[in-house]
């Protein structure tokens, strides 16, 4: 039998592996540029004021992002309190009571679907329930619009956690006597409490860096956000987008640097933290 | 002693040492394995059989810890010696693993897979060797009608079979079986001890067995190893009859292992 | 002798009243999706009925006359998706396979690592990035290499800050794929005598071809709804692209110029493009479903 090449074989792999490795020096390269960047533009932005002022308009000295800070806090722990109950609750259900049907299955490609949907979609979606019929940009619209887009992630990632915790628990607290919802409460979920904490936490660092949805619904403000249900609220990310591309003074863009450094290494700190905490993974 | 009449020597190791990072596993073991014999490797679990089965094919070289100092010769070659192509030696000395390995296509693509890999073939000379080999595994008549299926759709005995079939399609010099039915039900497991006496008359055969009952009815010779280090190598026959080292007879009867 | 507690709740009661929360909770997911569908219908009924299919195919954009067209806003998502695709998909690739079967756990750990908090940065971040590094350094490399004039922002720019978006976010579910392939099989090709590239081509790629591809959509689904990043470079302007130097538009970056200000037919227009946006994306996620079907038919899986 006439044999193959051994060359071509073993000069292709070679090949394939330089440009493998000059694909990865590359993708390195890149996350350097944009981190380095960030933290070079940013970090001169940073003071006591910086932090503690709020926000000024048209460039006046001293101003700061505190009440931009403040907002965006308010807004996702708006947002963890809507969708954190039926995400749980709606993971319990699939996971607990109702694993493989054609409605379960259907729950669980909408919320595959839902996940899938660009978040600005979701700004509209609130917009048009809340804020059109309101009148009224609110902080709470921006909440809702947040949380539209955490609840199906945390309803999935729910039910992967829950599912994960072996029958034998459960079944020895049903042979104790143990009613259902009492077993979920206090043997399931405690065991699974790591995994869900985890599930929350990364959803939260989803959302924390959105601006899209926050748009039309929380919009922005000078003021401290403490009219949360009624008026715009300021928030980093807006806030953010304004300075960035409707200001002309520089000192505004290097704010807007200084709040987007705060976002990123907020974000990257808790990634990092769910990551090294909880070891979550898909599947682990 | 082995008889060595009218027998070639295929593999010789030569103070063959292993070492997993600092931890050493191989103790200078000196075996001579005959061509076209079915040799098998006893002992209890963690002495080494496994791993010294690994160097023939230097399949270990994968692992970044694990290294090897010494010689292995086939037909006189050093293994080890720079001028020979890993890739080849891998075609002409084939692997079966203790747990079936299909690969993710068809029944058929299984087959020609090493023939694909290493020979320019037109596609009736391939058909017809896929034919050839899935019928000196006894599997043609189960899978005929099956070889467009994915690989992984068989039963765990047919699997194995059609891994030795991949392995023999390339036609390699010698087989290496590391435990190769310790994951196979009886009825499967007979089936592939039949499969390896034919297999002898055209192969060498290495194989690692837990199970000394398997290892005394397929093999012409038997080595046992403990702890890194070979104890004894003789005919099967001698082994399991009157072994020469008491440490053999002591594992033989159960003693310990 | 001791006495039973005495049961508050009746047990069975308040089990099955648990269990229908728990089901209205689940349930609410579809109904979002639903919700969603609707309302985006509902408010774009007046432009729908306005300007009929030709809003699909104009490329008028007239607010002193209040006649609209999706034209600049589908195709230049269409394009900077496109763009995003060709360029990020072979990378994350490469990278992500290289990542699982070649290179050292001291490598690949760093590098997986940083890719995962790549994937995880803020959008915004990228188009901050863009507008003010990115944009800059595209004007000077294409002048000073091509001679081209390039303001920078544009179709060009605007997909290849979106192929840095996508690139982690894929890569990261690619090298997942490639982890599942079992190293028992991987070992076999090996022993079979196969290199490192027959391996990952011959035997991870099969094993994970379902995964990839479903990695590829869930790239497209993203990089089509992507707003931020894009926002930033592409110009903004309602063109359609007839050079990737042109500035332009995307359908979400149109919105989120336009919405706040928005009144009227203009209004019901965006919500007409949030719509077809809606229907692009979940049409992605479809598309998806049916080929990883016939994916798994081809490789003859029971």
């Amino acid at each position: 039998m006439k044999r193959r090449g051994m060359k071509f074989r073993k000069s292709l792999n070679w090949i394939i592996k330089a440009y493998s490795i000059f694909f990865v020096i590359l993708a390195v390269a890149l996350i350097s540029w944009i981190l380095y960047t960030v933290f070079d533009f940013g970090l001169p932005a940073l003071s006591w004021s910086f932090f503690v002022e709020p926000t000024k308009p048209y460039g006046i000295e001293n101003g700061g992002i505190a009440n931009a800070l403040l907002g965006t806090l308010f807004i996702t722990a708006g947002a963890v309190i809507i969708s954190v109950p039926p995400g749980i609750l709606g993971g319990i259900y699939l996971s607990e009571f109702d694993k493989d049907s054609k409605l379960s299955n259907f729950i669980r490609f909408s919320a595959n679907v839902m996940m899938g949907v660009p978040s600005i979609l979701c700004g509209l979606f609130v917009y048009a329930l809340v804020v059109y019929n309101t009148k009224q940009f609110s902080g709470m619209a921006g909440s809702l619009a947040l949380a539209i887009i955490m609840f199906p992630v945390i309803l999935r990632t729910s039910e992967d956690m829950l599912q994960m915790v072996p029958d034998s628990l459960r079944e020895s607290a049903l042979a104790l006597g143990t009613p259902r919802w009492l077993t979920i409460f206090s043997i399931v979920c405690r065991s699974a409490k790591g995994g869900l904490l985890t599930g929350v936490l990364l959803a939260v660092a989803r959302v924390g860096g959105e601006t899209a949805p926050l748009l039309f619904t929380a919009l922005w403000s000078d003021d401290w956000p403490f009219h949360f249900f009624s008026e715009p609220t300021s928030n980093l990310t807006v806030t953010i987008n304004e300075y960035a591309t409707n200001s002309p003074f520089e000192i505004m863009q290097t704010r807007a640097w200084g709040a987007a450094l705060i976002i990123c290494v907020a974000i990257l700190s808790l990634n990092i933290f769910c990551r090294t905490a909880f070891n979550y993974k898909k599947g682990n | 002693m082995i008889n060595l009449e009218n027998e070639k020597i295929k593999i010789h190791t030569h103070d063959l040492n292993f070492f997993y990072g600092e931890h050493q596993a191989l103790f200078a073991n000196n075996l001579d394995i005959l061509d076209k014999r079915v040799t098998a490797i006893i002992g209890p679990s963690g002495c080494g059989k496994s791993t010294f089965l690994r160097c023939l094919n230097r399949i270990f070289e994968l692992y970044r810890e694990q290294r090897v100092e010494g010689k292995i010769m086939i037909d006189g070659k050093d293994i080890f010696d720079k001028s020979i192509d890993v890739l080849d030696l891998r075609r002409k000395v084939g692997m079966i693993f203790q747990k079936p390995t299909p690969f993710p296509m068809s029944v058929f693509d299984n087959v020609a897979y090493g023939l694909k890999l290493h020979f320019k073939l037109k596609k009736k000379e391939i058909s017809e060797r896929v034919e050839k080999t899935l019928r000196r595994v006894s599997l043609w008549d189960e899978v005929k009608d099956k070889l467009r299926r994915s690989g992984m759709a068989l039963s765990g005995g047919q699997q194995q079979r059609l891994c030795i079939a991949r392995a023999i399609a390339a036609k390699p010099e010698i087989l290496l079986m590391d435990e190769p039915t310790s994951a196979i039900d009886p009825v499967g497991t007979l089936k592939i001890e039949n499969l390896i006496e034919e297999l002898k008359q055209k192969f060498t055969i290495v194989i690692v067995t837990h199970n000394m009952q398997q290892a005394a009815r397929v093999s012409d010779n038997t080595a046992f190893f403990y702890q890194g280090k070979i104890v004894e190598y003789n005919p099967t026959k001698k082994i399991f009859t009157s072994p020469e080292k008491k440490h053999t007879e002591d594992y033989i009867t159960g003693r310990f292992g | 002798m001791a006495t039973l507690k005495k049961q508050l709740i009746n047990p069975e009661k308040f089990d099955k009243v648990f269990k229908s929360l728990c089901a209205g909770s689940a349930l609410l997911v579809s109904l979002l999706m639903a919700g969603l569908f609707i309302q985006l219908v509902y408010y774009a009924l007046p432009a729908i009925r306005t300007f009929g299919f030709k809003f699909l195919i104009s490329s008028e954009w007239d607010p002193v006359n209040n006649i609209y067209g999706a034209l600049p806003a589908i195709s230049g998502t269409l394009l900077t998706t496109a763009i995003a695709l060709i360029i990020a998909v072979p990378i994350s690739f490469i990278v992500a396979m290289y990542l699982v079967e070649s290179a050292s756990p001291k490598l690949s750990t760093p590098i997986s690592f940083a890719l995962d908090l790549l994937a995880a940065v803020p959008s915004i971040i990228y188009g901050m990035w863009g507008l003010f590094i990115f944009v800059p350094f595209m004007q000077k490399f294409f002048k000073s290499l091509f001679g081209i004039d390039y303001s920078g922002f544009g179709f060009l720019t605007g997909g290849i800050i979106l192929a840095f978006m996508i690139l982690p976010f894929i890569c990261a579910i690619m090298r997942d794929v490639f982890k599942l392939v079992p190293s028992v099989t991987k070992e076999a090709a090996f022993g079979a005598g196969s290199t490192h590239w027959e391996v990952s081509y011959d035997i991870s790629m099969k094993y994970g071809a379902k995964g990839l591809l479903g990695a590829v959509f869930l790239g497209l689904g993203r990089a089509v709804g992507e707003t931020m990043a894009v926002l930033f470079v592409i110009g903004n302007v309602q063109n359609v692209p007839k050079s990737l130097f042109g500035r332009g538009t995307t359908i979400a970056a149109t919105l989120a110029n336009n919405f706040s200000e928005a009144e009227g037919i203009l209004k019901s227009s965006l919500f007409e493009l949030g719509l077809i946006l809606l229907v692009m994306s979940l049409g992605v996620q479809v598309l998806g479903q049916l080929w990883l079907n016939r994916v798994s038919r081809q490789m003859g899986e029971k």
